[in-house]
């Protein structure tokens, strides 16, 4: 089974990288990006017996830092 | 002088271990135990436990992250619940804040650069036992040398940090965005500290000061005295 872990910034933390990566856009001429903020994206290949809540409790204890992060846990079809 | 039981951890990636070991032999006069990430077990009766700077597990996941989740950390957060002290220096903080032993996170510098200079901190707690062989209003000067010392708490966890005189140390001036020009915290218990700055980089004249040697020989002391 292929999962899909999205990590994102907490709304409000700063993003440094995300700022950064505006302004390179803005130099770069496109005009209208208003923000970035940077995240990350891991794909998990799982065993079918691997459950829900292992996946969360997964999210919660390494791939995500609760105190700054969210995380969206996606499953992809075959 | 004997038999201050000090340990430094290495993780793979560590590179301030030995300065670490350094500084805590000249002020203790007991070379400390040199314990390996792998190793389940510490020494025992230990005085004092130190978690180095460094680039663990070359910051894959987040600095610190993976560090924090191996083997001697399950042992070093039992020892830091039984009152043993716990100084994490720059990686090392950010050991501590991902196992959960220090609130908070450490994000990238606002300015985005690594940045690697002398910088003023003022002691904005002088009784800690970390922290007691320095005056009220110090302003001592030592070295930092990160990417990612931008602290961050929500104000909720700030307000209390600073109610319960938790915050050790405070930039005298913006060094990395960190929320309040936070610089290092304690726990609630007093025994842990985090810092970004470099106490064991300037421990003797040859180093270009120091003013980190107090931090060590207030614990060192400290611990004598108990």
């Amino acid at each position: 089974m292929k999962v899909r872990v999205h990590v994102s910034l907490k709304p409000g933390v700063l993003d440094p990288q995300g700022r950064a990566i505006q302004h390179s856009l803005e130099g770069l001429g496109f005009a209208g990006v208003h923000d970035v903020r940077a995240g990350r994206l891991f794909e998990l290949d799982v065993d079918e017996t691997v459950s829900d809540a292992a996946l969360d409790d997964m999210c919660r204890k390494l791939l995500a830092n609760m105190v700054i992060e969210n995380y969206r846990i996606e499953k992809v079809a075959a | 002088m004997g038999g201050f039981r000090s340990a430094v951890i290495t993780f793979p990636g560590s590179n301030c271990d030995r300065d670490m070991a350094d500084a805590l032999e000249k002020v203790s006069g007991t070379a400390p135990f040199r314990v390996w990430h792998g190793d389940a077990e510490l020494p025992d009766n230990l005085d004092f436990i130190a978690l180095p700077g460094g680039f663990s597990y070359g910051d894959y996941l987040r600095c610190g992250a993976i560090a924090s989740r191996s083997p001697v950390m399950q042992a070093v957060i039992e020892a830091a619940n039984r009152g043993v002290p716990v100084l994490g220096v720059c990686n090392g903080f950010q050991v501590l804040t991902e196992s959960g032993l220090l609130p908070g996170a450490l994000l990238r510098n606002s300015g985005i650069r690594f940045v690697c200079r002398e910088v003023a901190l003022k002691v904005e707690n002088t009784q800690s036992l970390f922290t007691g062989g320095y005056e009220a209003g110090a302003v001592i000067r030592i070295p930092v040398a990160h990417h990612d010392g931008n602290y961050f708490a929500d104000d909720a966890v700030l307000d209390r940090l600073e109610g319960e005189g938790r915050v050790a140390f405070r930039y005298a001036e913006d060094v990395n965005g960190s929320a309040r020009q936070i610089a290092g915290v304690l726990n609630a218990a007093g025994n842990v500290l985090g810092m970004m700055p470099h106490p064991e980089r300037a421990i003797e004249a040859a180093h270009g000061g120091s003013d980190g040697r107090a931090l060590f020989e207030s614990a060192v002391k400290g611990l004598a005295r108990a």
